[in-house]
């Protein structure tokens, strides 16, 4: 029996390199997202820890060498690139992998960029590398994740991948449009 | 006239450009008003009202007379201020409000005609006869009056929105903000700098006086160096701050690419910021006002600082022969400064007795004020009166005035802050914070002199930086003058034997703001409106306080206690372009594609809109020449043979943990923690008034784990009702949720095959017993995990199968050519549509928002056994019994009558008037399986009279029509296709 050919949200429109930005798909990984039942948060945790990471806090992301545990919400966080072993009956699993179109914008001026449809002050300051937030790129919502000083990731509805490329292209056009006159 | 050896200007660098078809040249460095002065232009358009010649009053963004439109075509902008626009390589301006040119205007009729153009004639003519207003008056006065006008085609220019954020935002560049910005900077805050000008430096840049030992301009442009350095800082020019909000947040508009010669198409022409800052040090400065006397609006009077900033910063000489009328010390400087250049003057013209000594070899005359001015299109003559009354003619070609200066407060009272009177200047200052975190500096704070403008710029940074937890360093103030505010309130000059001018830009003269205080228009507000004063594009930057005292005056009240007029944002006007930057066209909402778009298209389906989706409408086939032909094959399909719809859109929630079937009970009006493992059951949502809010199916996948599905449009209105409902209602129970619509492609497959085809892809076939109507499970389709649910939408023999959106393309192209060799196909929403309507089923057609359970006739759907959300609401007095409009089903008499949703239903033989209404058609549709139309409607009493007829009236599309009221469900209402 045939396949079924599998497609990425962002195929055939990412990636993108503009001046010294790229935008680009980052190849697929699994997403769950884990929201721990009542009283369970220890033992959640102590699941991660064994996954070489940990329960986020708000706004904030874990790393490791297998993959991340990204806060997303109230009581839930999203597990990246590994599978949630350990975890099954002390927190509602759902598998998010196909729900979400996943782009990295990466390079100088990517805040820039960012600033242009994000509402929150993402400077590195405020929003340093391991940073996520729950919040809106232009009118979509988003998870924004700073996952390296100048690298974002950017989550938004799969369905919505074509607006979210759109206007992070035109972000990125104009801020290179801008460096030409600022610099000659 | 330039002036050799003058200004802050690139001699050399030469600028071409154009202004009312004529070719000019200016100076790198020069803005539009200052190279046609420089070029001997005096009239740059014509007034709102009267059509009187307009020239350049002020060398800023408060300009009110010299509005200029700019570009062509699509992209032309009206009421640029020339004082703002830059000039450079190919622009092209136009003067305004003139035909045939700004030197001859026919229209200049209307100032003869004044007379009967004062406040409220429009009010008091045009009343009668009252149709006329919209059909004759008001389209021939808004041709005649107004200003420039929008060229009324689609603009494609690039537009922007951005946010910044920083710890101080220090609104103005001159010596106040400078200072402020030095000094934070240096403490290591985060600091952003906006000035509204191209060139940073303020009134540094336009005055001869040294700061620190060296002329202004210099030592500005050595602390912009230092602040260009510090990597906490960022300086934005061309940034207008325009207005103030909540939570220390500002709007500015930043020119970005109007000052370039050919700016790339992806460079934006203006960025609308919004700045949340901790703190702000308003250092906007301040603003001249004009002295009202007979004529004062002829090109050539102009503000007296104005006149001083063409002559310091663009070695341009306003006239050769200037008169200076001013109640101040500070017009002498422009006098001075003339003087100094070389340029005549001719008089000093002081309503001061005592002058002191002011008058340093000046033609001083003090206590004479200006009575008129003569000149056509340019002042030639000022008139002055003498102390004794005595009239003598001066010939000059400018007229430098100064009636004192009112501090730039405006975005201090964005916020509905009141400022309050400071006598010693006769001006309104701020208080602090009337906008929380922001404190005035400088001149913007009444402090007028460059040495106290430095002491408070610093101090209000050392506050700032106190308020952010940083210490500021040791300020050294530079050496600067440090002279006394020297001031006699002069607001008018008394008894004008003509006109006297308030608002140069709306038209608005003494006369008319007595004129209203007679009619008791006493309010300030009151005589803005009835005057017009202040609502022009300057916002009466020059006019308010002037208008104010004027006012004060007629109804014989002090100035402070009269009041001030309200500033509201904008401070400058923003182009709707950049508010709704990124906004146009598609831009207008994101767009969502489901996994099958580019197959649909591919099939060449017109796509329509639903919600922010684009879905198929139908799947046209040679030989169809509309939608109807194929809305009419796809259902037969469906009824005959086997059908496939992408359904992806529809909410889809995952509701997992030990007190999910609880939760359901408690928002479902019907029970599911009786649903079995592996079924599905279709449920009613009601809102907390009782009114239904959504319907859709729930399936159960494990004990403590089901999946909700929710209507496309409400899918998100559902989620955020389940969140609020645990979290408000029952936040200790052991329910999670998250949107899951996205994750799985959907795709129904309905008809008599629609097991075949099923059969033919999945890995373990499936039979009609083993999965009865209402079963779900998981199957397996070439490899993958699929979910299969037994549901209908259709009537028909029906299934839904989920793949991970990955999938869901493939998966759609193979179910659509499956389908095609059984002799079926792909159906579009318009066939969904017709399915359903044959069948009865809601949309949110029916379940708008304002019908109950009883209404649909789904009162048995909810438990009496118990509560949910809606539940007591849905039992109010009213809300149940015949006189509700319940869910019937209409078939037109003779049925191929053509009838339409929105129609309203009223008794046979009754007149169709709103009070014999009986209720209203929500769907229609053309059945092909029945042959004819079929309508769902709401009736009083509805299904109480099945079988009897009513009369449908569409006043909009004048039908009128006879219907039989039938059940909702039309065909196969034992539902056995379904089951079977």
């Amino acid at each position: 029996m045939a396949s079924l050919i599998a497609k990425t949200p962002c195929a055939g429109i990412l990636p993108l390199k503009i001046g010294q930005l790229r935008l680009e798909e980052p190849a697929p990984a699994p997403i769950t997202s884990i929201a721990p039942f009542s009283g369970k948060d220890r033992a959640v945790a102590s699941a991660l820890k064994a996954l070489g990471l940990g329960w986020p806090a708000p706004d904030r992301a874990v790393t490791g060498a297998a993959g991340a545990c990204l806060w997303s919400g109230r009581g839930q966080a999203f597990l990246l690139g590994v599978a949630p072993e350990g975890m099954a009956g002390i927190a509602a699993l759902t598998d998010q992998s196909d729900g979400w179109a996943r782009i990295a914008l990466e390079g100088p001026g990517a805040e820039a960029v960012l600033a242009r449809l994000v509402a929150l002050d993402i400077g590195a300051a405020a929003f340093p590398a391991g940073s996520t937030a729950r919040t809106g790129l232009g009118h979509m919502m988003a998870l924004l994740w700073r996952s390296a000083p100048e690298r974002f990731e950017i989550f938004v509805f799969r369905s919505m991948a074509r607006t979210a490329v759109h206007e992070l292209e035109t972000a990125m056009r104009a801020c290179a449009a801008r460096a030409v006159v600022d610099h000659g | 006239m330039r002036l050799a050896g003058k200004g802050l200007i690139d001699r050399a660098t030469t600028v071409g450009f154009r202004f009312d078809g004529r070719e000019y040249s200016g100076f790198a460095g020069d803005t539009l008003a200052s190279a046609l002065l420089a070029s001997g232009v005096r009239v740059f358009g014509r007034s709102f009202k009267y059509h009187r010649p307009r020239g350049v009053m002020t060398a800023g963004s408060e300009e009110p007379g010299a509005l200029v439109t700019v570009g062509r075509g699509a992209a032309q902008v009206p009421n640029v201020r020339a004082t703002v626009q830059e000039i450079h390589a190919g622009l092209e301006a136009r003067g305004q409000n003139a035909w045939p040119s700004v030197g001859f205007d026919v229209m200049a009729v209307n100032d003869l005609l004044a007379p009967f153009f004062s406040a409220g004639f429009y009010y008091k003519t045009f009343m009668w006869p009252r149709a006329l207003w919209e059909a004759l008056y008001e389209p021939a006065i808004r041709r005649a009056a107004g200003l420039g006008a929008l060229s009324g085609r689609h603009n494609d220019e690039a537009y922007e929105k951005a946010w910044a954020f920083c710890d101080l935002l220090v609104i103005g560049s001159g010596p106040a903000g400078l200072m402020a910005a030095l000094v934070a900077g240096r403490a290591g805050a985060d600091v952003i700098l906006a000035e509204e000008d191209a060139r940073m430096g303020g009134r540094c840049l336009a005055e001869t006086g040294e700061i620190g030992g060296r002329p202004g301009a210099d030592w500005a442009a050595a602390v912009l160096a230092e602040l260009e350095a510090l990597p906490n800082v960022r300086l934005m020019a061309r940034t207008t701050v325009t207005g103030a909000y909540d939570g220390g947040t500002f709007g500015a508009l930043e020119r970005v690419a109007l000052h370039l010669a050919a700016p790339a198409p992806e460079l934006p022409r203006e960025c609308f910021w919004r700045i949340v800052a901790r703190r702000t040090i308003l250092a906007s400065g301040a603003l001249e006002r004009p002295i009202a006397f007979a004529n004062n609006d002829r090109p050539g009077v102009m503000m007296a600082g104005a006149v001083r900033s063409y002559l310091n910063r663009w070695g341009v000489a306003a006239g050769q022969s200037v008169t200076v009328f001013t109640n101040n010390d500070d017009g002498y400087r422009t006098a001075r400064d003339l003087a100094a250049a070389g340029v005549t003057i001719a008089a000093v013209v002081d309503p001061r007795e005592e002058i002191g000594d002011l008058s340093g070899g000046l033609p001083v005359r003090a206590g004479a004020r200006v009575i008129d001015t003569v000149g056509r299109r340019g002042l030639r003559e000022v008139i002055v009166a003498d102390r004794k009354g005595q009239v003598s003619r001066v010939p000059s070609d400018c007229l430098a005035v100064s009636g004192g200066w009112n501090p730039s407060l405006h975005l201090a009272c964005h916020m509905n802050g009141r400022p309050v009177w400071n006598a010693d200047i006769a001006a309104f200052v701020p208080k602090p914070d009337m906008v929380p975190g922001l404190v005035a500096a400088g001149a913007a704070n009444g402090a007028f002199s460059t040495r106290a403008c430095l002491a408070e710029g610093a101090a209000a940074a050392s506050e700032a930086l106190g308020a952010l937890g940083r210490k500021a360093g040791k300020a050294d103030l530079p050496e600067a003058e440090d002279d006394m505010v020297r001031l006699a309130p002069y607001w008018e000059v008394p008894e004008p034997r003509h006109r006297a001018w308030l608002d140069f830009a709306n038209d608005v003269t003494t006369k008319d703001v007595r004129l209203a205080a007679q009619e008791n228009y006493r309010s300030v507000e009151h005589m803005k409106r009835y005057t017009t004063q202040g609502m022009a594009p300057d916002q009466g930057k020059s006019s308010n306080v002037g208008a104010l005292a004027i006012l004060a005056d007629a109804t014989g009240r002090a100035i402070a206690e009269t009041g001030t007029t309200t500033f509201r944002p904008p401070y400058v006007p923003v182009s709707i372009a950049a508010l709704g930057a990124g906004g146009q066209g598609d831009g207008f909402a994101p767009q969502r594609f489901t996994t099958s778009d580019q197959a649909a298209r591919d099939r060449g389906a017109p796509m329509i809109e639903a919600g922010l989706w684009y879905r198929p409408s139908h799947f046209p086939r040679p030989g169809e020449p509309s939608w109807r032909e194929s809305c009419k094959r796809e259902v037969e399909m469906v009824r005959g043979r086997v059908g496939v719809s992408d359904v992806s859109t529809l909410g889809k929630i995952d509701i997992q943990g030990g007190d999910a079937a609880r939760f359901l009970d408690l928002v479902y009006t019907n029970t599911f923690s009786t649903l079995k493992e592996g079924r599905v059951r279709y449920g009613l949502m009601l809102r907390e008034d009782g009114m239904v809010m959504d319907d859709g199916t729930t399936a159960r996948l494990g004990p403590d784990h089901y999946l909700m599905t929710t209507t496309t449009a409400a899918a998100g209105q559902v989620m955020r009702h389940l969140e609020f409902v645990h979290q408000a209602h029952c936040p200790g129970w052991d329910v999670r949720m998250i949107s899951v619509t996205e994750s799985w492609a959907q795709f129904a497959v309905a008809g008599p095959l629609a097991r075949e085809l099923l059969n033919s892809l999945l890995e373990t076939p499936i039979t009609g017993a083993a999965f009865p109507f209402l079963s779900c499970g998981t199957v397996a389709v070439s490899g993958v995990a699929a979910r299969l649910f037994r549901i209908s939408f259709s009537g028909e023999l029906g299934y839904e199968i989920a793949v991970p959106a990955r999938y869901g393309e493939a998966l759609f192209r193979d179910l659509v050519s499956r389908a095609e060799s059984l002799g079926g196909g792909a159906y579009g929403m318009e066939a969904l549509n017709v399915l359903r309507i044959e069948k009865g089923f809601i949309t949110h057609a029916e379940i708008h928002g304002r019908v109950t359970a009883f209404d649909i006739g789904l009162q048995a759907m909810v438990a009496a056994k118990k509560d949910c959300i809606g539940k007591a609401a849905s039992t109010r007095a009213g809300l149940v019994g015949p006189g509700r409009e319940q869910l019937v089903g209409l078939r037109p008499v003779p049925s191929s009558r053509e009838i339409g949703a929105g129609a309203h239903l009223f008794d046979e033989g009754a007149e169709p008037v709103s009070a014999n209404d009986q209720g209203y058609v929500t769907s229609v549709c053309w059945s092909p399986t029945l042959g004819g139309y079929l309508g769902l409607a709401f009736l009083q009493n509805g299904r109480a009279r099945h079988g009897t007829r009513v009369r449908l009236v569409d006043h909009l599309r004048k039908v009128d029509v006879l219907c039989e009221v039938t059940s909702p469900v039309f065909f196969n209402p034992e539902g056995g296709r379904a089951r079977g």
